[in-house]
């Protein structure tokens, strides 16, 4: 091949970063196209749960896999951005303890380690915890700064040759009339100029956005948004990430960051997806879950209460029981449009893993055998994106 | 967030490419316990889709969304409508000072960044360090491996406020110089004594601490400056008597 392959990405979140950063590496020439700030959509507004897979390892193990997997890479490929005292998960009624063998058995069948602790070993570590706590497993879960985990893949991704451009929107797909997409239509925010970029492949990683961006060139992807509500607290209450042992249900994480304590979630949807309202009940159910893992937070004060749409691989059950794992699309083989890619679902802690998949899709179609080098490439520092 | 509702008036400076600076005016109508944020969120979302601003995280960790806010900085995310204004009242929102604009609310964090990463700035520390030294700790039980993001989440909004940084382009700015310091404690490297041992450095401050006034996130970098002063001051007396009586003192 003469030239580098040239791929468009659509979206800066954590999927778009990561893919941008693998096919920079696989020798790709990437520019990255974002209507807002790098991981100001979805990304930017998680909980900053750097997942173990032990919320996910009785429900839906594929998710709970790719979390424990991930979760051990990302603690070495982007140290910088987390912090890592490991989490809990507390007992703290009967039907807590009654959920004990499946989630002692999902854990061991997703390879999560955990380690039990009676009620008083668990409240020497974290006198704060409810002290009606019967039992609790350690796991190794952790926290990470969202928008510096991004910006550590884009970063990296930069320093291998990759364009990034926030503020630039995707308004239209350009197609060649035969069934392929050969390009984008770009509106540049900071200067109203709009222009169009050629390209060999375009890759669409808008999270909650992929059916709008899919929708251009006629094609669909059938992404649910599912968004929920999270409460920080002005205190750092536990120094462990605490999730409630039992079925994922509504504020049953609380994730300690900084001097910070953020619980979340809930689950539901929306049609509008471009700004979802903050709703009181939400919150007032995010107190209450939060006070009865620990109850002190009573004392500490609200600092803010945000939502995020999670983009769920959408079928016909409800939001909570969609799965979390992701999944990347060609357009061709579904719809007939070629050079077109849409990778969505998944969660934070599994993006490296979706960036791999999806460049591996994308070397596949435009025929480059290239391995995927990011499982052995620490990130440089998230500060090197602002380097000119 | 409940049933009371505002009308305010959101003032926001629009800049685009080479044009002039002008306001444009929007009456919304909030929840006066919404944050600043959420206003300016929706005026992109239902008014007018080419306004920039940068944000993130809404809730305080990743430092994008600093703020001119009546004047004052502000992190948009955490900062209550309420805190601001008031019923049918205005709220006008502008970059942050002393950073080139990029495009309407959105300034350019280039040099800050760089600048943080020659200060050998960590992100992440052992707990101990992460504090300030005059806070009250308590770490029982705790395991000596615990670790923190630090206090710093790079939202600039130190520099914005600071009338050394505004008056002297040169002046590195508050949250390079507690990076430094908080660097030194944790390295001992005497690169980042001297690298502040001047006017862009540690005594271009003015001793105004506007910085620490409003800094959101615990760092107290006025605090920080006159700390790394000492440490600069305390390094050149230990050079003026050698190595053996720098050990001694």
């Amino acid at each position: 091949m003469p030239d580098k392959p040239y791929a468009i990405l659509i979206g800066a979140g954590f999927t778009g970063c990561a893919t941008a950063h693998d096919l920079a590496l696989r020798g790709f020439k990437v520019t990255v196209l974002e209507r807002g700030e790098i991981a100001s959509g979805t990304s930017g507004r998680t909980h900053g749960l750097l997942h173990s897979g032990g919320r996910y390892c009785v429900t839906d193990q594929e998710a709970g896999i790719e979390c424990i997997d991930e979760n051990i890479l990302l603690r070495k490929i982007a140290k910088q951005c987390i912090e890592f005292n490991g989490g809990l998960f507390v007992a703290l009624n009967e039907s807590d303890v009654a959920y004990i063998p499946s989630f002692s058995a999902g854990a061991e069948a997703c390879h999560i380690p955990i380690e039990p602790l009676t009620a008083q070993q668990v409240l020497k570590l974290e006198p704060n915890l409810n002290p009606k706590v019967i039992l609790a497993f350690t796991i190794p879960d952790g926290s990470f700064d969202p928008l510096r985990l991004a910006l550590a893949f884009a970063a990296t991704a930069k320093k291998n040759g990759a364009d990034f451009r926030p503020y630039h929107q995707v308004k239209g797909l350009l197609l060649d009339g035969k069934g392929s997409v050969k390009g984008v239509k770009v509106w540049d925010r900071t200067t109203g100029k709009e222009y169009d970029l050629e390209g060999d492949i375009v890759v669409n990683a808008t999270g909650v956005w992929a059916g709008e961006i899919a929708a251009f060139a006629k094609a669909s992807v059938p992404v649910k948004p599912t968004p929920g509500v999270m409460v920080a607290y002005d205190q750092r209450v536990t120094e462990r990430v605490i999730n409630r042992l039992n079925e994922p249900g509504d504020g049953d994480i609380i994730i300690p960051q900084r001097r910070m304590a953020v619980v979340g979630t809930t689950s539901f949807e929306v049609a509008d997806i471009d700004y979802i309202p903050v709703y009181e009940d939400q919150i007032k159910l995010m107190h209450a879950s939060a006070y009865e893992l620990v109850p002190i937070l009573r004392q500490a004060h609200m600092r803010g209460a945000y939502m995020s749409a999670r983009p769920l691989i959408g079928s016909r059950v409800q939001g909570r029981s969609l799965s979390r794992t992701f999944k990347c699309y060609d357009h061709f083989e579904s719809e007939g449009i070629q050079n077109l890619v849409t990778i969505t679902g998944g969660k934070a802690t599994t993006c490296r893993a979706m960036a791999e998949k999806t460049a591996d899709l994308v070397c596949k179609k435009i025929g480059l055998n290239a391995a995927c080098l990011t499982k052995e490439t620490i990130l440089v520092s998230y500060r090197d994106y602002y380097k000119n | 967030m409940n049933d009371e509702k505002w009308t305010v008036t959101f003032w926001v400076s629009r800049q685009k490419g080479q044009e002039p600076r002008a306001f444009q005016s929007f009456d919304l109508e909030v929840d006066p316990d919404e944050y600043v944020l959420d206003g300016v969120e929706r005026i992109w979302a239902f008014h007018d889709r080419s306004l920039t601003y940068r944000h993130a995280c809404h809730h305080s960790t990743c430092g994008a969304c600093g703020m001119l806010v009546n004047g004052v900085e502000k992190l948009t995310c955490i900062t209550t409508i309420r805190s601001v204004t008031h019923n049918g009242g205005k709220i006008k929102v502008e970059p942050l000072r002393n950073f080139p604009i990029v495009s309407d609310l959105v300034v350019d964090m280039s040099r800050f960044y760089t600048d943080l990463e020659e200060a050998k700035a960590t992100q992440v520390a052992p707990l101990l360090e992460a504090c300030l030294p005059y806070e009250r700790k308590s770490f029982e039980g705790l395991p000596e491996e615990t670790e923190r993001l630090v206090d710093c989440i790079e939202c600039g909004m130190c520099i914005s406020a600071c009338p050394s940084a505004l008056t002297a382009s040169t002046y590195v700015g508050p949250a390079i110089l507690a990076a430094a310091q908080l660097a030194y404690t944790q390295t001992g490297d005497l690169s980042l004594l001297h690298s502040s041992d001047n006017h862009e450095g540690a005594w271009g401050c003015h001793s105004v601490y506007e910085c620490s006034a409003v800094c959101p996130s615990n760092v107290d970098p006025a605090w920080r400056i006159m700390d790394l002063r000492k440490k600069v001051i305390g390094h050149r007396i230990r050079s003026l008597f050698g190595k053996q009586a720098a050990a001694s003192l």
